[in-house]
């Protein structure tokens, strides 16, 4: 009898045992605070970490640190500064254009950045088999179609035949329309040189991404934990590391970095807790820093709706919203009021554009609503996705609408992002709802072409308010064509007064970027990207 | 004895079957349309889209796509998330952390539940007792979310007493997420074992021991305890799968790579693969815990036999 529960004992303490060692595995890795690394929040980035397929911001902060773009913006102004891998970027027609490498420009793993570093990478990201999510961003160049299969049928062409190496250093490119702004969006993530040494192995590139940038990866980047990028030695560009390197942390939760960065476990954090808004410019004082972040939240019309198919009534909508009441009560002002349809951190911001479209004046709006007939014994449907934080400020909305034009609402905040966009898609929103845009490249072109173009109408880009105006389209094209920069920015402008006086959407707030840093760094800034600029900061 | 624990083990093929059906199934339930979430606000180029759906089977039904993923399971192929990476990575990585978390938790509240239970139902109506009382009342009543940024704030950061987040820090790392963790069953434990001890010591055998002269210690460890103590291993062998479920809330506030972190994410995106690998080890260990729990059961009242 003793015998046999002893053996019963032995087995169930074995098979607990066999489970355990089965899962014991993995040391754990130790702290990113060695001499002269200092750590910085991020998310999970959704993708492995290639240029072509990082849209979001977590992997667009991790590509920041491994490579130089091909342009640089000012600081102050966002004009475009040739202090990347580019020595120039020049067209005579704006439709073919011809970049120029700087010499000396090499890859974290010796090999040097040549123009087809550039011409063979646009074309793996543009070609749809590879399932990038910048993809898009290849669209006008030429021969962007032979590159995109669909349910039935494959690509015809692994290349892009707009593009063409001359020498070494120099390649063209050739759009399929002309574009003046072309230079300006050469500083996005998607347009990075790639190594020959993705195209060996992209799964291991992923995970240890091989750049040109003043960081280069040691490991493995670990899903859920992050890892650690160090200086590189033989970096080209004019801002080369300040630090020894940059330990990026994943976390899933603000909350627990923010204690995290209070309690000394974290250096950077860019991006604060809702309870942290108001109280962290005090409770850090000088390491502190906060910038507009080039975004937009605008509340939009379904112009499809009859509804809301008469400027008169979105006009009134618009005016009978207190921006500032909002951005103070609900969001402690880390939402400034927005008078444009532009970010203030673009080229082409005008400060008051909207003017007094986009500012509180109840008896105006009511009047215009009347003039327009609309039939306010019926509530309007605000539609918002759940679960992401716009409940409060949406109710404020409701509120002010009810009370200003003596309208009902019902809010539609219940659908998840995966129901909410497709609905979005189908033209089913009953009532204005949010909508939100953050930039790729700053120029004004960027807040209007994709939300509100005949050309970017849903499923093929973001204009969720089907706004169709050839006057609209007939500006922005003008400016595609204009001689320089600054022209085609004039007539985006024009564009932009054409949205003003229509008004598919109204502008309500723009971002502000915050962040804080614990003792042992300094310097810590943030670009007019949102981004910090990880090269500068300092670790004492 | 081994012929039963094979004919368990067995039975566990098809529960695992038509569990992971009833998960894929209601991942598959789920409204929306995950690619074009994965997009965001701004849309995925169409010929990217078609791409995805196909690699991932999105355009066939229910059955169809299950049986493709329960076909590449049994070839050891569980299948990838959205950007690619394999989920058995993703297991292999975050497997360590939600075991070494469950036995940090296991081994708090077994040992601080059945000590707070036992010293409660000596000293019934104590300070103590009361004490017990009162303090697993409110770990009972209050959400573990709450509780675990409540833990980290003080202990963790003002206090100093445990790291904040992160597994950086080795065992201790898991102290505090652990107890945090364990708080709930904790309780109950403490709770169990009270009652459990206290009706003990009030029975016929336990009179009889005392008359006999027998040592307290040894009535209590040898003859109360061990009878009190096969409700609250039934307990603890379950709570094992309830601790699992609430790994997804510990390791997010405290920031642990782990399985539970890994559904979370994989609900967040509609993974299917993810959500359906997981949550069926998840069944497994269920199961498995189970029959421990039954074998020692057989350790611990000499009466039950398995044959």
């Amino acid at each position: 009898m003793r015998i046999k529960r002893a053996a019963v004992v032995t087995t169930a303490v074995l098979m607990s045992a066999s489970l355990l060692a089965a899962c014991g595995g993995g040391g754990s890795s130790s702290g990113g605070s060695a001499d002269g690394i200092y750590s910085i929040y991020i998310g999970e980035p959704e993708n492995p970490l290639v240029p072509g397929n990082t849209t979001e911001s977590e992997g667009s902060q991790v590509l920041e640190a491994l490579f130089t773009p091909l342009v640089t913006f000012n600081d102050e102004d966002n004009s475009v500064e040739y202090n990347g891998v580019a020595e120039s970027v020049e067209s005579e027609d704006n439709t073919t254009w011809t970049i120029k490498l700087k010499d000396g420009w090499t890859f974290h793993d010796g090999t040097p950045v040549t123009a087809e570093s550039y011409t063979k990478a646009w074309s793996y990201n543009a070609l749809s088999t590879n399932a990038f999510g910048a993809s898009y961003f290849f669209e006008n160049i030429e021969g962007y179609a032979d590159l995109q299969g669909s349910d039935t049928a494959e690509p015809v062409a692994t290349e892009l035949s707009g593009l063409n190496v001359v020498d070494e250093t120099t390649f063209t490119v050739k759009l399929t329309g002309p574009f003046a702004i072309f230079p300006l969006t050469l500083g996005y993530t998607a347009f990075d040189p790639l190594p020959e040494a993705f195209y060996a192995d992209p799964d291991a590139y992923g995970a240890r991404p091989i750049g040109n940038g003043p960081f280069k990866a040691d490991s493995d980047f670990v899903p859920g934990q992050g890892f650690t990028v160090t200086k590189y030695d033989d970096y080209k560009g004019d801002n080369p590391a300040q630090s020894a390197g940059v330990n990026f942390k994943v976390y899933t939760e603000l909350n627990t970095g923010y204690n995290d960065v209070q309690g000394g476990g974290l250096d950077v954090m860019l991006d604060l807790p809702e309870d942290a808004w108001a109280t962290a410019r005090d409770q850090f004082g000088d390491r502190y820093g906060e910038r507009a972040r080039p975004d937009i939240t605008s509340l939009g019309f379904p112009t499809y709706d009859p509804r809301f198919q008469d400027p008169r009534v979105r006009k009134a909508f618009s005016m009978a919203i207190d921006r500032q009441a909002i951005a103070t009560a609900i969001f402690t002002d880390t939402r400034t009021p927005a008078g444009s349809f532009a970010s203030p951190v673009v080229d082409g911001y005008r400060e008051d554009a909207c003017g007094a479209n986009c500012e509180l004046n109840p008896d105006e709006a009511n009047r215009l609503l009347d003039e327009a007939g609309f039939d306010r014994s019926q509530p309007v449907d605000l539609w918002f996705n759940a679960g992401a934080g716009h409940d409060s400020w949406m109710t404020a909305v409701g509120n002010q609408l009810r009370d200003n034009l003596g309208v009902n609402y019902a809010l539609r905040g219940d659908l998840q992002f995966a129901q909410y966009l497709p609905l979005q898609d189908a033209k089913g929103m009953t009532g204005p709802f949010r909508s939100g845009w953050i930039m790729d490249y700053p120029s004004i072109y960027n807040f209007l072409s994709p939300l509100y173009s005949a050309a970017a109408t849903p499923p093929a880009g973001s204009n969720y308010v089907f706004f169709n105006d050839p006057a609209f389209d007939a500006a922005l094209a003008e400016g595609n064509n204009a001689a320089d920069i600054d022209a085609a920015t004039a007539d985006y402008q024009k564009a932009e007064d054409i949205l003003i006086d229509q008004m598919p959407a109204t502008p309500l707030f723009y971002g502000l970027n915050q962040a804080v840093w614990s003792d042992r760094v300094s310097d810590v800034k943030i670009d007019n990207r949102g981004n910090i600029v990880l090269e500068d900061v300092v670790v004492s | 004895m081994g012929r039963y624990i094979t004919r368990r083990l067995l039975l566990t093929i098809p529960v695992l079957i038509g569990s992971s059906f009833l998960i894929f199934a209601m991942v598959y339930a789920l409204p929306g349309d995950p690619i074009r979430a994965l997009a965001g606000d701004r849309p995925l180029a169409p010929g990217v889209v078609a791409q995805l759906r196909d690699e991932f089977n999105l355009d066939d039904n229910l059955f169809v796509q299950y049986f493709k993923y329960i076909g590449g399971f049994f070839q050891g192929d569980f299948g990838t998330d959205f950007s690619g990476r394999p989920v058995l990575d993703t297991i292999e990585r975050a497997l360590p952390v939600t075991v070494r978390l469950t036995i940090v938790a296991v081994v708090i509240e077994t040992i601080m539940g059945i000590a707070a239970g036992v010293l409660a139902a000596l000293k019934r109506g104590s300070f103590f007792d009361n004490l017990v009382l009162i303090s697993t009342t409110l770990l009972v009543s209050v959400p573990v979310f709450v509780l675990g940024f409540i833990a980290q704030f003080t202990l963790g950061l003002k206090l100093g007493l445990f790291p904040i987040s992160g597994i950086n820090d080795g065992w201790s790392s898991y102290l505090l997420p652990g107890l945090v963790l364990a708080s709930l069953s904790m309780a109950y434990v403490a709770r169990l074992t009270r009652t459990s001890v206290a009706e003990s010591m009030a029975a016929d055998y336990i009179r009889t021991a005392k008359s006999k002269g027998i040592s307290n210690r040894r009535i209590i460890f040898r003859h109360a305890l061990r009878n009190s103590l096969i409700p609250v291993v039934t307990f603890i062998g379950a709570d094992v799968g309830g601790l699992l479920g609430g790994a997804i809330v510990t390791e997010t506030v405290f920031n642990l790579p782990g399985l539970g972190r890994a559904i979370y994410d994989g609900l967040a995106r509609q993974e299917g693969a993810v959500v359906v690998g997981i949550v069926t080890l998840f069944v497994f260990f269920y199961i498995f815990f189970n029959l421990v729990v039954d074998v020692l059961y057989a350790v611990l009242d000499p009466r039950i036999r398995y044959e």
